[in-house]
């Protein structure tokens, strides 16, 4: 076991080349990897003391077998100093600020002295040194001849990616390794640097470290041919060029060849650091790839630290497109067969159900229930196929273990991307199903904001007993109905089955036998309660009365419907419009079902439900709900279509009316403005008073068309039932699709943008009217004029940005308060502290109350509790 | 200029500094070190008027809309 250990400093620098020697344990000469008989070479590229990757081997080093030995570092011996690409800029920076003969940093001491002074008091306080240092930098570059020895400074110019041109002559790295050694211990910490951990001439490689061959393993291909990592195939160009740059600075070659050699071998270098460095060529493999070389490996969404530190690969996990289906309960999940086939539960074997799990094995890997693998009591895997699966089973005995396929009614965790709270992940029940998708109730999408337009989705198989009692405890689905961030129920009816409830309960309507057994058909009810009226002697029912059959019996809950229309005085029970919902005793008596009695976040049934009886009986009764409301709409009859923004001819005349008279209205106020008539609002200049007097009336001239509209499409209208029952949209879209769409809008203001004058070259300048500034008149059925669209693309291209903007700046405020909240935790003691004990909050939330296990604090509930005591003491 | 009392504000809670035993028993009940509490400094306007100092442990009075008062304990520190 390995000791927890704790960090207590991190320092970064510069690693100088006696570092480098120190930590080589062999010094690399030759280009070649291994020898004829497939031996590693001595003193090569794959010497044994750089590590062990070929099993069977020891490390010459330290060893360790392949996977214990973590791999030493060789080093090349480079024969010319050559430039570190990342330190480009950097080395620039101080070869400018520097003397070109006496390398002091070019400033006076006393200037020295303040600038020091300051990076030392930023050092202590733990804060960025950087705007102090570019400073420092910026101040001595002014200079034109050195203070100290007078020398003469010429302009350094930078040419991308290594050059650096002095005078016209380039300086070799050489020459600014040599500038750079002479630089005062004194002078390197005003810049910035540690000259015990960052001497500036260590940006000058004179050492190259070869990084073990346990990070660069090769690779033996089927044919028996060895195949090199991209960083050996680097190392190999970089050995190459260093020994013919030898074998020719020896020879005594010319200059220019020399020079070539060296740019040669700075390129290999640079390539083999960062194989991306803009200006230069990047270094391919044979087949023409590019080669992944160091920072390559560390950079990006693929890197060490984005995709192998941070990010891990899971097994037991499954992910698919998502689909609905009603039939399935809210807690589970339908998985299809191939996926089941492939995850697996662990078993362990022991003496009672020894028969049972010889049974799966039995069946192999391809009859459903089956087995993949089976462990052996000494640990040893047994791969099950067709072939062997009998014999294994024969063999089972107690303390093996057996990885069963996933089966109905297994536990696993139901995952839907972004996770942005709890209710993201939770534990269902499975259900194998013919067919590729996951399949799941749509009234758990709201937890997930999930839909079906091709969403895809997670599953995870916990392989533990502890994990799966975590699961079911903490994380099914019926634990999650209620919401922790507003305490109600987050998961319930949308869309359909809101309307569906709507249809079924509204009114009165009489429902013959047969229809009602139609509607009950998925239900276990052998009892129909009585009819509430007799045709001829036909017996008829009311859609309360079977919607009362899927409510728990000792239900006592009155509230306004999300239809209610908030009348001046409220007449309670006595509402005309059914809007007013009293259950007695798990009767419905009075009122309709809707969004605000089963939807999602509203739920005023669910949740109640919850709170008196139970998360289970909850979670059967949204089951149930689920199951009436559908056949309610199948009922009812339900569907959309062009023709129901389809609006009486004397509506859309009075529409007209309206819409005419508030442009004359508007007309009115402009002419009232030119002859300086209007009074300014206070606190507003005559303009702004003239632009809110018009969206005002505008804006009247919209509601007034969308009153017409509404009186004329009653309940029979399915546009309005969705609307008014909360299932989907609301009556001002369907006041825009059918009466008027009204103005558009870019940041709360009229359109005023577009030419000198005015937005569009069909008006005149100056012209304040309606048309010219964003109001559509028409309504998306009748259709928009030519200038209506235009305005009408401004505006949505406005909510289109809102949106996109948005979510991400909410996404990263999200994102920024979870890594700061993420280790908080509720002790036992009610204090919120964090890892290290540090007390938080004395008491979570001053008031110790988790959202999602309180109840209203609200007088009904005192009287509620008093109704069922005096309740119990009647009977 | 007439100087402003920071403690007569109704938005600054009352700040009481406990005695030496009282620090004692809260560090007993939650069974913290002084360390582990939050930290007030020594030049905080209240702090300052009260008169308290380094290693004193103070005991917050807040209004809360949910539980009427909530206790805080703070440590003074430098």
């Amino acid at each position: 076991m390995s000791v927890p250990k704790r960090i207590g400093k991190i320092q970064f620098g510069l690693i100088s080349p006696q570092e480098f020697r120190k930590m080589s344990v062999v010094k690399i000469i030759t280009a070649d990897t291994y020898d004829d008989d497939g031996f590693p070479i001595e003193m090569g590229l794959m010497d044994p003391r750089l590590g062990v990757i070929d099993p069977g081997l020891r490390c010459r080093t330290c060893a360790g077998r392949p996977g214990e030995c973590p791999g030493h570092f060789g080093h090349i011996d480079l024969i010319a100093p050559v430039t570190h690409v990342g330190f480009a800029k950097l080395i620039r920076k101080i070869l400018r600020a520097i003397c070109r003969e006496c390398s002091r940093l070019m400033m006076s001491e006393q200037e020295k002295q303040v600038y020091l002074s300051q990076i030392q008091t930023l050092a202590k306080l733990g804060q960025p040194r950087d705007d102090v240092v570019n400073k420092v930098f910026a101040e001595a570059r002014k200079h034109k001849s050195c203070p100290y020895c007078g020398g003469q400074q010429f302009e350094i110019k930078f040419e991308r990616p290594l050059s650096y041109i002095e005078e016209g002559h380039r300086l070799t790295p050489s020459d600014i390794r040599d500038r750079f050694e002479k630089i005062h211990d004194d002078d390197v910490k005003i810049m910035g640097m540690n000259p015990e951990t960052a001497r500036p001439e260590w940006m000058i490689f004179t050492v190259l470290p070869v990084p073990p061959v346990t990070m660069r393993p090769s690779i033996t291909l089927e044919s028996g041919q060895r195949s090199e990592d991209d960083l050996t195939h680097k190392l190999v160009d970089i050995i190459r060029i260093n020994q013919r740059f030898q074998e020719n600075r020896e020879a005594g070659a010319p200059q220019l060849i020399i020079e070539d050699l060296w740019e040669l071998l700075q390129y290999h270098i640079t390539t083999f650091l960062d194989n991306t460095v803009s200006g230069v060529p990047p270094a391919r493999h044979r087949s023409g790839r590019p080669l992944k070389t160091l920072s390559q490996r560390l950079k990006g969404k693929e890197g060490r630290f984005r995709g192998s530190l941070s990010g891990k690969r899971v097994n037991f996990s499954a992910r698919t497109v998502i689909s609905p289906d009603p039939n399935l309960s809210i807690n589970e999940v339908g998985v299809p067969l191939d996926i089941a086939m492939e995850l697996s539960v662990p078993l362990v074997v022991n003496s009672r159900n020894k028969e049972i799990i010889k049974a799966f094995v039995r069946r192999g890997p391809d009859r459903h229930p089956g087995v993949n693998y089976v462990t052996r009591a000494d640990d040893r895997r047994i791969k099950i196929a067709e072939k062997n699966c009998e014999e294994v089973a024969d063999q089972i005995d107690i303390g093996w273990k057996v990885d069963r396929q996933l089966d109905n009614g297994d536990i696993v965790l139901f995952n839907r991307q972004p996770s942005l709270h709890r209710m993201s992940i939770m534990a269902h029940r499975v259900k194998v199903m013919p067919y590729k998708t996951f399949r799941l109730n749509p009234a758990v999408c709201p937890p997930y904001n999930a839909d079906f337009d091709g969403d895809e989705m997670n599953l995870h198989v916990p392989q533990t007993e502890e994990a799966r009692a975590e699961a079911e405890i903490l994380m099914r689905v019926e634990e999650n109905i209620l919401s922790p961030r507003f305490g109600g129920p987050i998961i319930g009816g949308i869309h359909d089955y809101v309307t569906g409830s709507f249809l079924l309960t509204h009114g009165k309507k009489p429902i013959d036998r047969r229809e009602v057994m139609e509607l009950l058909k998925k239900f276990d009810i052998s009892e129909l309660p009585e009819p509430e009226g007799y045709v001829d002697v036909q017996p008829y029912w009311t859609g309360k009365q079977i919607f009362s059959l899927i409510l728990p019996q000792s239900l006592n809950l009155t509230f306004k419907a999300d239809f209610c229309y908030n009348c001046d005085v409220c007449k309670g029970e006595e509402c005309e419009h059914d809007a007013y919902v009293v259950i007695k005793n798990g009767m419905l008596l009075k009122g309709t079902i809707d969004a605000e009695a089963v939807g999602a976040f509203k739920g005023k049934i669910t949740d109640r439900v919850i709170k008196e009886c139970s998360p289970e009986v909850a979670s059967e009764f949204l089951d149930k709900m689920t199951l009436l409301a559908l056949r309610g709409i199948m009922l009812a009859g339900f569907s959309f279509g062009i023709d129901d923004e389809d609006i009486p001819e004397d509506a859309a005349e009075q529409i007209d009316e309206t819409t005419k008279s508030a442009k004359e209205k508007v007309q009115q106020l402009i002419e009232a403005y030119k002859a300086g008539e209007l009074d300014p609002l206070p606190g507003r200049t005559l303009d702004e008073t003239l632009e809110m007097r018009i969206m005002q009336t505008l804006g009247k001239a919209r509601d007034s068309a969308g009153q017409i509209a509404e009186r004329y499409l009653g309940l029979d209208n399915s546009g309005v039932v969705m609307a008014v029952s909360g299932a989907r949209g609301s009556m001002l879209n369907l006041t825009q699709m059918a009466a008027c769409v009204g103005q558009q809008s870019v940041r709360g203001e009229r359109i005023i943008r577009g030419y000198t004058g005015r937005t569009l070259p069909h008006f005149k300048k100056g012209d304040l009217g309606s048309e010219a500034h964003g109001f559509v008149e028409s309504s998306y059925k009748k259709g928009l004029s030519p200038t209506e669209f235009f305005f009408h693309a401004i505006g949505g291209r406005e909510g289109l940005v809102d949106t996109a903007i948005r979510t991400s700046q909410s996404g990263y405020l999200q994102r920024r308060l979870v890594n700061a909240l993420q280790d908080l935790e509720v002790k036992y003691d009610g204090t919120v502290r964090e890892t290290r004990g540090m007390i938080v909050q004395f008491q979570y939330g001053e008031d110790s109350v988790d959202a999602s296990r309180r109840d209203y604090a609200s007088p009904e509930n005192a009287k509620r509790i008093a109704r069922k005591v005096l309740q119990k003491e009647a009977v | 200029m007439t100087k402003f009392v920071a403690k007569d504000h109704e938005l600054v809670p009352e700040h009481i500094i406990l005695l030496p035993e009282e620090g004692k028993e809260v560090l007993i009940k939650y069974g913290v070190d002084a360390a582990q509490l939050p930290k007030i400094h020594v030049n905080d306007p209240v702090a300052k008027e009260i008169g308290a100092k380094v290693g004193n442990i103070l005991k917050i009075i807040r209004k809360s809309p949910t539980a009427k008062h909530s206790t805080f304990y703070r440590l003074v520190i430098d």
